[in-house]
């Protein structure tokens, strides 16, 4: 219904509000399914920076969308086909929480049988995101990095003359001053935590670099443009992405020179496990430091660009 | 097990698969193409977590006692491509912005008309200039 919604309204700014509502819809449903690392990530990035940024660049562009001209029927008719076709695919699915599923026969049992010997992270779906499928997750690590390059190349960060640290666009707003001002040093030590404590419970990295960056942006939200770039300069932001980045190949490399295959842990340390250990705090750290400077880099480059008039 | 409970995610999936697509294809704001572009993407992690949830399971976190666990691959996969997809999307929206900058406007029809009005005053002047050479 709330896609409906957003597809109907021709208020932006509304639509990009219900796509938020959406996202965290999304994640209550991955909590009802058991994927709890997942719901974490989907309500801190879905309902947190994409809204952010999304009504940041409708500040940068316009807010009423013009009234459509062309004619929605051969959409209509282009899905409706499309969506005929995958019911009936779906028709032939596996049933939802079925045993016998494909899913559950490949690899996925000896990840949830030995993961937990081998590895040594309670956390299976650690175990698989950094150790068993660590190579999947660095090119990810590096998808990152090149669209915060990306997106500091079309936008660059600009230094506004109307910026003012202490001056908010929303005004002086005192119930969010002194709300927020208690929550930010909860945040940021939940960051750090979900990002340590990810091999035991639900979290790591790339949650823990989200919640990290919507501190910073929540600080800039209301304490006025301009002030957590004066905690947080955006010339160091590029500089820690690329450090997250290479601590992630450098512990790579380095088994690699310790005559082990690439990403293989059990270079790090004497213990095969504790080399596992070693090496997923490492790993985890540097998406962690990489996300959270991508996130911030891709949020300043958003705000700092004054409107064309 | 009945059929219909464990097949009802599949259709929601198909359902907001299919409007996101038909945002992409039919409307003409680019902002609210990126909007239907996150509403596809949603569509398709909750295909794959479905697929990985097993009924009486518990989440992938060993705890002693617990046999059954969702599968975590599926997890990892949608994790990691969450974050990937708000970096993305981020590229999408610094494009529109550019787009906006150069042309005032982030609706496809009137960005394909200023283009067609600049490459035509383009050909002009090219025929123009020739005829100029000539005399």
């Amino acid at each position: 219904m709330i896609a409906l919604a957003a597809i109907l309204l021709s208020d932006l700014f509304a639509v990009v509000m219900l796509f938020g509502v959406y996202s965290l819809l999304t994640a209550a449903l991955f909590m009802d399914l058991d994927a709890v690392d997942v719901a974490f990530t989907e309500a801190a990035v879905g309902a947190g920076v994409t809204t952010v940024l999304m009504l940041s660049s409708l500040h940068l562009t316009r807010r009423w969308e013009a009234l459509p001209r062309r004619k929605p029927l051969l959409g209509l008719l282009v899905i409706g086909i499309t969506g005929a076709a995958l019911v009936y695919a779906v028709l032939d699915a596996p049933l939802l929480g079925d045993p016998t599923a494909p899913v559950h026969q490949h690899v996925t049992p000896r990840y949830l049988e030995q993961g937990a010997e081998e590895v040594g992270v309670p956390n299976l779906v650690t175990a698989v995101l950094a150790s068993y499928r660590g190579y999947d997750t660095f090119g990810e690590t590096v998808v990152i990095f090149t669209a915060g390059l990306a997106v500091l190349l079309l936008l660059g960060i600009h230094e506004d003359a109307r910026m003012r640290p202490g001056v908010s666009a929303i005004g002086d707003q005192v119930v969010l001053r002194s709300v927020v001002k208690p929550l930010l040093p909860l945040i940021l030590i939940f960051g750090l935590y979900v990002q340590f404590h990810g091999d035991f419970g639900a979290g790591g990295g790339f949650q823990a670099g989200v919640i990290f960056a919507t501190a910073f942006v929540l600080y800039e939200l209301v304490f006025g443009e301009g002030s957590a770039r004066a905690v947080v300069p955006p010339g160091w932001l590029h500089r820690l992405a690329a450090l997250g980045v290479l601590i992630y190949g450098g512990v790579g490399v380095y088994s690699l020179l310790a005559g082990k295959a690439f990403l293989d842990y059990s270079a790090l340390a004497t213990d095969p496990v504790h080399g596992q250990h070693l090496g997923i705090l490492l790993v985890e750290l540097g998406v962690g430091i990489a996300v959270f400077s991508v996130v911030l880099l891709i949020f300043y480059a958003f705000s700092g660009r004054s409107r064309r008039q | 097990m009945n059929y219909l409970p464990g097949i009802f995610n599949y259709l929601v999936v198909v359902f907001l698969m299919m409007a996101g697509f038909y945002v992409v294809i039919a409307q003409g704001n680019l902002i609210k193409k990126l909007v239907g572009l996150g509403l596809f993407q949603a569509s398709v992690f909750i295909l794959y977590i479905t697929m990985g949830n097993i009924s009486g399971g518990r989440a992938p976190i060993v705890v002693e006692g617990v046999t059954a666990y969702s599968s975590p691959l599926p997890h990892v996969l949608i994790l990691t491509a969450i974050v990937v997809g708000v970096a993305t999307t981020a590229v999408g929206l610094a494009l529109a912005v550019r787009i906006h900058e150069a042309y005032d406007s982030v609706e496809e029809d009137q960005i394909h008309a200023e283009d067609i009005a600049a490459d035509e005053a383009l050909m002009d002047a090219k025929t123009t200039g020739r005829e100029d050479d000539r005399r």
